[in-house]
């Protein structure tokens, strides 16, 4: 240890620590400055960028006996007397911020190039916020909240704060956005008591091998620290967890057996550095490898081992719908088009990694963590520790992205072990590595398909049979198995179809959800063939579409006769101006350029359906009105960056009838909020924004039947009282006379509940899977290199039908961010397990890779929806690749069969093309 | 905790290193890296206090660069034009908070086949100056380094300075780097050029260098060889030739494949003798 004393903020400080210590850590832990964030450790996300000296750096790279006698500002010496910085407005304003967890850095890198130049250009606002990664926003928004500070781009267009009754549709900021911007707001790993134990996974170095652990004694000798070493002996419930209630398949630790590489084998628990110190391969685990199984076809092969005893063949299941005959419907067709597509294992890369702790009260454990979904995992951490699920509690912290990545239980479980046991808080921080190693990804397809359409350009039959990786175990593979042949042939009506998966299981990584759920992948086969179908009957790729587009009236493959809000043919309609546009544009750039670079456009259509697949879905919300006024939304839907606690805002202060400012929001915490479901599925403004409406409705007809008012009355809230105008007669009621009552102690409470009516699906997949499809169309722009094989998105428009648009800011934040990952998705993230588990070697789209977007909002209402809404968050994703792939095609006569198409990828493909047609 | 030191002066960082080993820290943007979800319990020299390594120099027939001048010390710095390469180089190399820490002689100790710093600097002929408490010698820096991650220097030593000697006439020179995204990227293939002009306007002499293509980046005598005596144009570019490309060992991994590496090397050296041709 060490005294370094620096400057931190412009005050003196000094603290005690090793001279070798990252000053991200120092700064975070010894001295609770945690508005600077580590999303990697290793320089690579710059959430951690600060000033050394008036100049940005990582500070996960410093050591701290480097800042001795030196200057360092973090995020939280940026307002000065609690006033914002206009960039921090900017930020606010844009809806620069989404999860919040990449801002500090981004705000910091932005401050950093102020102090260089006063009105930076656009290529200055890249270069010098480069080094910060951010998976939410697709960065555009940034850079416009940066440009207007530098005087370059008006204001943003924002709604004055609505009055009652207006809130939903108006455009304003996040009502939770002001925290995020000075680093106050408290992510996974930014919080727990000072006596906490850490705990740090030992981790499997084999993708499939039989181990046992021996005796711990020399290792607690050598390390006083250790305070515990727990293995799969020490889980006092069921060792298993998984998302379905059936389906617990994966251990909390392994118990002598694990199946792919990062599987959590032990658990240190200890002072912090004691458990960062020891190596893996001191604590005394022997491992007996076994062959691995990489990739489905060595799952599928014959003699190759099975997993999951109960799992012959490695087969997780099939999923399968059936309408029609296909086979003769292709054989009577014009023209039949088919493909093998692939696509890689895809990682959320979340800039904030998993954490949370947990503590034990008498017989309750409480976990305070980030997730997507607070009371899957109470119910989860409950039966592993063989207790009522009432005995848990999960206190989410703000969630620093989440994708579908938290929507599976990680630090869970063994911070609620360790901590159940030792009855001392625990916590736990994943590090990048262990983070991408050790969670779910998006599953890698192998998709064969067939189309075929009349001369005419009618679809005529469609067929399907898609692998699907679900690596070592189950997670969400049912779900996705379900979903893809339901939306495999694409938004469009087609008289026969039939459609086949397999989820298959492998010595991988989980593959679990990832925003999108398989659509993705299955969107990149559909939208292909459409494209090669349009082109053998000459037909234009977006006109082919739009008469295709699946229209009310008209039935789904699963025989779901569409009565409503099904706005492709719209949204394609909105896009045919830009896409002839940009067509000849491309076209003359291609006859005029040197023909090393070279333009095409390309189309993408989608659809997703919202809310689980035939199963009850169902969210709950509560409001209550507080003996002195307040009114408050207990929402237990969990913003993951999103804007969730906005639109949820909205929706019930309208219900209620009560501007959106007014309300006070409880969120997350499974004591005080009921269960709104999880973040998935584009469910919640559409199920939880019911719930929310409901419930605001509920509670303005109890407190009109308290005051016996009518249905248009008018109502004030009053310290204590609420005003009720009802046509000229005035009405008070006293809260405080009021008995306080139900879980939250108001005075007047109400809740709503809303379950989207579906129905099951029967063996050929026919049924009502889901209450409404979201539906959208985007055209993508693209140069092409064609020696390098390189592939510049240059820009997106983007259509979206989203039934109502409940706060347009927040939705284009969506399909911003959603056009970033599917742009990465189609040209440069590839998963590989023990290769690319960092966030050098695996690469997400940066600044200067994210074009222009353009967003087209189409409000074709649906009827269940609030106002009309329906979800957003994962169609944004889906036709952002196919639209790409078809623009690389228009450039270069190249199809794209295999995502991500990497510049070797490409290059082969245009140099394959010469050989055949010299 | 190991043991630590942030030594002023460069005798005591010598002095140190010759009484143990120690694992030497200058900018940490390689350092850390490594050592991600561990605690660093190395015992450690921070080089970052020896002002005296801070530095850029001209030396006469040589500029020096001080072992810790970092990349954007050196972007600021008023250099010659015929520094493009390093300085091009420098811009790619992570983001601004990468380059206000790192140093150039970090890229080059560090030996990464990937280092967008060394194919610039082989290509600027650059020697590596090292220092150790029996005295001080000077090694090219295509001797320096010997492999993924691997050189010549002895753990006593300690790299001082980089020496890059100046060109008799004029020169021109470039850095064109390939990744598969904008910023902060690996580079999959990168190429470095410099070519002298001689009196007669023809090449006097050319240096090129390829990196990410071999466990070191590898100067291309051939080609090098076809260049000297042409008159400096555009055509500079269709010198170059697959046949050329010899020196080089490329490996397939996840950034590429072997044949897409040298099918991208090529292009990339014709673009840079194309610009080197063209540039006035
Ligand atoms: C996010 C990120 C992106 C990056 N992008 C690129 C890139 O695009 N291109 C690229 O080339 N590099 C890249 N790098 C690596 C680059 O930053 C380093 O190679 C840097 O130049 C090393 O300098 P340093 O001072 O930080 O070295 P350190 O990390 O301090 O040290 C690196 C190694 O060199 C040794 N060493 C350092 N100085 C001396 C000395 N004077 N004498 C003896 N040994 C010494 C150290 O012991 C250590 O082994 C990136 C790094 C990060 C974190
Ligand atoms: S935490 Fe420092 S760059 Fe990611
Ligand atoms: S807002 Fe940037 S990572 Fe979430």
């Amino acid at each position: 240890m060490t005294t370094i004393a620096f400057t931190l903020n412009g005050r003196a400080t000094s603290v005690e620590v090793s001279p070798v210590r990252r000053l991200a850590h120092v700064l975070r832990e010894d001295l609770g400055f945690t508005g600077t964030k580590v999303g990697c450790d290793a320089g690579d996300c710059g959430a951690c960028t600060v000033f050394l000296d008036g100049a940005q750096v990582c500070a996960c790279m410093v050591p701290a006996g480097q800042v001795a006698g030196r200057r360092i500002e973090t995020v939280e010496g940026l307002a000065k007397d609690g006033k914002l910085t206009a960039l921090q407005q900017a930020f606010h304003h844009f809806n620069a911020a989404q999860c919040g967890i990449c801002t500090p850095g981004m705000l910091m890198a932005a401050a950093d190039l102020f102090q260089r130049t006063a009105r930076p250009s656009e290529d200055e606002v890249m270069d010098a916020l480069g080094g910060v990664l951010c998976r939410c926003t697709g960065y555009r928004k940034i850079v416009d909240a940066v440009l207007h500070v530098a005087g370059r781009v008006p204001a943003a267009a924002l709604d004055n704060t609505p009055d009652a009754g207006r809130a939903v549709g108006a455009r304003f900021p996040k009502v939770d956005g002001l925290q995020k911007l000075d680093g106050r707001e408290i992510f996974g790993a930014d919080q727990a008591p000072a006596d906490a134990l850490w705990l740090r996974a030992v981790r499997s170095p084999h993708f499939s091998a039989t181990f046992t652990v021996g005796a711990c004694d020399a290792l607690h000798r050598k390390y006083p620290g250790l305070v515990r070493v727990f293995t799969a002996r020490d889980v006092p419930g069921n060792n298993g967890f998984g998302v379905y209630p059936q389906v617990k398949d994966q251990p909390v630790l392994a118990d002598g057996d694990v199946r792919f590489r990062g599987e959590a084998v032990a658990a240190l628990v200890g002072d912090r550095d004691t458990v960062m110190t020891i190596r893996d391969d001191e604590v005394p685990i022997h491992y007996t490898p076994r062959t691995a199984l990489v990739g489905v076809d060595s799952a599928l092969a014959e003699g190759a081992h099975r997993l999951h005893t109960d799992k012959p063949g490695n087969i997780l299941a099939f999923g399968y719908v059936e309408r029609g005959d296909a086979d003769a419907a292709l054989a009577a067709a014009d023209v039949v088009v088919e493909g093998t597509f692939e696509t890689a294992f895809v990682e959320h890369a979340y800039i904030e990694p998993e954490a949370g702790w947990a503590r034990r009260v008498g017989d309750r454990v409480e976990v305070t963590v980030t997730t997507q979904t607070p009371y899957m995992d109470r119910d989860e951490v409950a039966q592993v520790l063989g207790i009522a699920n009432e005995a848990v509690r999960i206190i989410p912290t703000a969630c620093g992205g989440g994708f579908g990545g938290k929507l599976d239980i990680s630090v869970q479980p063994l911070v609620a072990l360790a901590a159940w046991h030792l009855d001392r808080p625990v916590r736990c921080v994943y590090h990048r590595i262990e983070s991408m190693s050790s969670t779910t990804k998006r599953h890698p397809a192998r998709m064969t398909a067939r189309y075929g359409c009349t001369k005419d350009g009618a679809l005529s039959g469609f067929t399907f049979f898609g692998d699907f990786n679900t690596g070592a175990y189950t997670s969400w593979g049912l779900t996705v198995k379900d979903r893809v042949p339901i939306h495999a042939m694409g938004p469009y009506h087609v008289p026969a179809v039939r459609a086949k998966t397999r989820a298959v299981f492998t010595n991988e990584t989980p593959a679990g959800a990832f925003r999108g759920f398989g659509v993705p992948q299955a969107a990149i086969t559909h939208e292909a063939l459409m494209d090669e179908m349009a082109e053998r009957i000459g037909m234009d790729p977006l006109e082919f579409r739009w008469k295709n587009a699946i229209r009310v009236g008209q039935p789904t493959a699963s025989g779901q006769v569409l009565k409503a809000s099904a706005g492709l043919a719209e949204c394609l309609a909105a896009l045919r101006p830009h896409w002839r546009k940009a067509r000849a544009e491309a076209e003359a750039f291609n006859r005029t350029g040197d023909g090393v670079r070279r333009r095409g456009v390309g189309v993408g259509a989608i659809w997703y359906g919202c809310g689980a697949t035939s199963a009850p879905n169902p969210s709950t919300m509560r409001m209550g009105v507080a003996a002195d006024g307040t009114v408050t939304l207990y929402s237990g839907a969990q913003d993951i960056g999103q804007g969730t606690n906005t639109t949820m805002s909205q929706v019930a202060a309208d219900g209620l009838g009560i501007a959106v400012d007014r309300l006070r929001l409880v969120w997350g915490d499974t004591d005080l909020t009921p269960d709104s479901g999880k973040t998935s599925a584009s469910r919640q403004a559409y199920v939880s924004g019911g719930a929310a409406k409901r419930a605001g409705e509920n509670l303005r007809a109890e407190i009109l039947r308290l005051a016996n008012a009518g249905q248009d009355a008018w109502l004030r809230f009053e310290p204590g009282a609420i005003v009720v105008e009802d046509r000229g007669r005035m009405q008070t009621i006293d809260l405080r006379r009021l008995e306080a009552g139900g879980p939250n102690g108001d005075v007047i409470m109400a809740e709503g509940y809303f379950d989207p009516p579906t129905e099951p699906l029967d063996e050929k997949g026919q049924g009502v899977p889901y209450a409404t499809y979201g539906f959208a169309a985007q055209i993508a722009e693209v140069e092409v290199d064609v020696e390098l094989g390189t592939v510049k998105v240059r820009r997106i428009v983007a259509a979206h039908d989203v039934g109502r648009s409940l706060n347009p800011t927040q939705v284009e934040g969506q399909i911003h961010g959603g056009v970033a990952q599917g742009l990465g998705l189609a040209l440069m993230e590839e998963y590989i397990p023990g290769r690319t588990e960092n966030l050098h070697d695996y690469l997400i789209p940066t600044f200067g890779d994210v074009p222009e977007i353009e967003t087209i909002l189409v409000e074709d209402p649906e009827p269940t929806g609030p106002y009309g809404a329906k979800g957003v968050g994962e169609h944004v994703l889906c036709a952002t690749a196919p639209a790409i792939f078809g623009g690389i095609y228009q450039a270069t006569g190249v199809r794209i069969r295999r995502a991500p198409a990497t510049p070797d990828r490409v290059r082969a493909a245009i140099l394959a093309r010469k050989e055949q047609r010299p | 905790m190991g043991f630590y030191l942030r030594p002023t002066a460069v005798e005591e960082a010598v002095r140190a290193l010759g009484e143990r080993p120690l694992a030497i820290v200058a900018g940490g943007t390689d350092f850390y890296p490594a050592r991600v979800g561990r605690v660093v319990d190395e015992d450690v020299l921070d080089l970052s206090a020896l002002a005296e390594l801070r530095r850029i120099e001209d030396a006469g027939d040589h500029i020096r660069i001080g072992a810790l001048v970092t990349w954007s010390g050196l972007i600021a710095a008023d250099l010659p034009a015929w520094f493009r390469t390093l300085k091009l180089a420098a811009r790619e190399v992570g983001g601004i908070q990468v380059q206000n820490a790192g140093t150039i002689a970090g890229n080059i100790c560090n030996a990464s086949p990937a280092a967008d710093g060394v194919p610039a600097l082989i290509a600027l002929d650059a020697a590596v100056e090292l220092a150790s408490a029996r005295g001080t010698r000077r090694v090219p820096l295509t001797e320096f380094i010997i492999g993924n991650r691997r050189t010549v220097r002895m753990p006593g030593e300690l790299v001082t300075a980089i020496r890059i000697p100046k060109p008799s006439g004029v020169a021109t020179s470039t850095f064109l780097k390939l990744g598969a995204r904008r910023y902060l990227v690996i580079s999959i293939v990168m190429v470095a050029a410099v070519i002298e002009r001689a009196a007669d306007g023809t090449v006097g002499a050319a240096r090129i260098a390829v990196g990410s293509c071999a466990p070191v980046a590898r100067r291309l005598p051939l080609l090098e060889a076809a260049l000297a005596g042409r008159p400096i144009g555009r055509a500079l570019a269709d010198v170059a030739t697959a046949r050329h490309l010899e020196p080089l060992a490329p490996i397939d991994d996840v950034r590429g494949t072997r044949d897409y590496r040298l099918d991208a090397a090529l292009t990339l050296v014709r673009r840079a003798l194309a610009e080197l041709g063209t540039a006035t």
